[in-house]
């Protein structure tokens, strides 16, 4: 063990543990579900031939004319392989959260009140985020 | 059990590498362009996905070569010269950024050189703030941000070009906030194989500079190591690794709110993520092999000026003149 990784607070190395475990596996996650919608294995919410008139227009503009639901509503479409693949992608996204709720406990273990709060805190705004509560926008 | 991670790591590498080739050939040979109605060339699906992947490659070497995040290439390059629209880039973006981030994490956490005490109040404000500059690059109309966008890449080129670095920052004194937070550490630096003792000053203004970072990650979705490594090295005075580590660490956090706005606004399309997130870690992993035998000095020149060429037509583009 070098100097380095005795330096380093177990907090630190349980975040580093859980966000390397979490990390491989939504990217290999995300590389499977892309190939299974790619190949064609799930069939896509917009068809594949259709994609690339969308790609080119304002976010409002695509979701008007292509039907798609923002915030989680991909979730209710999992049989379709295009919203399959929201699935690793939304994992990643949510991978920081739980490593902050592993480390609050030892956090709090160690009566470090501040981080516990700014922990608990982060943890808040990524749920807003996440949650779609926010709404969303237009231009 | 390290040994098994590495293990695992280059099965995956060469996994994603087999599969890229596999499809590269089957269906770069059958390239299909289909002209409409309307004269346009239409390509075929899997066309600017393709190109997507191999830029992003490209990208992902250049940036590791040049010392910059994936993202503030990503999103003026690819905005600039492919077809697709700025609001799905900044998505696109922002996911590449984060995927890197979240990549690179781990390895730098378990070495010290990223810090955890360091990262989280940072991280917060930049978090917070993020959401904001999302959700009003999303509700501002596009030549605006495009021109906004332009002005910061042009930003940005000169801070590359003037950024001095400062390997060890002397910081006679720590300030009060950063020592009732306990921020400092000890790394050991086999450069010069010697424990380094490091602490940080000027914390309330580092704090504040986050502020408008996080706002302009999340408004561009260029990531931000740009901007978190000359505030963290130059303002709060923590050692150069320790700043180029904990900026890049600080990227999974800032950017994970910022991609849920975009996500919940329709703004990702797994047809563009997807190849740029794998091309651009390929890129990563390709880019850090070579690094030894290349001159940096050099990559670094060649990309101000792809990022000058890029901010200049973002600029131009946004005002109605490229």
């Amino acid at each position: 063990m070098s100097q380095n990784n005795l330096c380093t607070s177990e907090e630190q190395v349980l975040y580093a543990k859980i966000l390397n475990v979490g990390m491989l596996t939504g990217l290999t996650c995300l590389v499977i579900t892309f190939i299974l919608y790619c190949i064609g294995f799930a069939k896509p919410l917009i068809p594949l031939e259709k994609i690339q008139s969308y790609w080119v227009m304002p976010v409002h503009e695509y979701l008007e004319k292509s039907g798609i639901q923002t915030g989680w509503a991909w979730f209710g479409n999992l049989k379709y392989g295009d919203m399959l693949t929201f699935l690793p992608i939304a994992f990643l996204s949510l991978l920081t959260i739980i490593c902050y709720l592993a480390i609050i406990p030892r956090l709090t273990r160690k009566k470090d009140t501040a981080y516990v709060v700014f922990a608990i805190i982060e943890i808040i705004v990524l749920i807003v985020a996440a949650s779609g509560i926010l709404g969303t926008s237009g231009h | 059990m390290l040994r098994l991670q590495n293990r695992y790591s280059n099965f995956i590498f060469f996994v994603i590498i087999g599969i890229i080739w596999i499809i590269g050939t089957s269906n770069v040979f059958a390239a299909e362009v289909i002209t409409s109605q309307k004269g346009n060339e239409i390509h075929s699906w899997w066309f600017y996905p393709l190109i997507l992947l191999i830029l992003s490659f490209v990208l992902g070497v250049f940036a590791v070569l040049a010392g910059v995040g994936g993202g503030v290439l990503y999103v003026p390059i690819v905005s600039g010269f492919l077809p697709f629209h700025l609001d799905f880039v900044r998505g696109a973006g922002l996911i590449v950024a984060l995927a890197g981030a979240l990549a690179a994490g781990p390895g730098l956490l378990r070495k010290g050189f990223a810090n955890l005490r360091l990262a989280i109040p940072l991280a917060l404000i930049a978090s917070t703030c993020s959401i904001a500059g999302a959700m009003i690059g999303l509700a501002l109309p596009t030549h605006i941000i495009q021109t906004m966008l332009g002005a910061t890449i042009l930003g940005i080129v000169v801070i590359m070009i003037i950024a001095k670095k400062s390997v060890f920052p002397e910081v006679p004194k720590p300030d009060r906030l950063s020592q009732t937070l306990g921020i400092f550490g000890i790394y050991c630096e086999p450069t010069i194989n010697k424990d380094i003792n490091w602490q940080i000053h000027r914390t309330p203004i580092g704090l504040a500079l986050f502020v408008i970072i996080g706002f302009m990650a999340g408004m561009f979705g260029l990531g931000a190591g740009w901007a978190n490594v000359p505030v963290l090295n130059l303002v709060m005075g923590a050692p150069i690794k320790i700043s180029v580590a904990t900026s890049k660490f600080l990227l999974s956090i800032t950017d994970t709110s910022a991609a849920w706005v975009y996500m919940n606004n329709g703004a990702v399309l797994p047809l563009m993520v997807v190849p740029s997130v794998v091309g651009i870690m390929l890129g990563s992993f390709v880019g850090v092999r070579i690094l030894g035998v290349t001159k940096p000095s050099v990559i670094r020149i060649l990309v101000i000026i792809v990022l000058g060429i890029a901010g200049t037509k973002a600029l131009l583009k946004g005002l109605g003149i490229g």
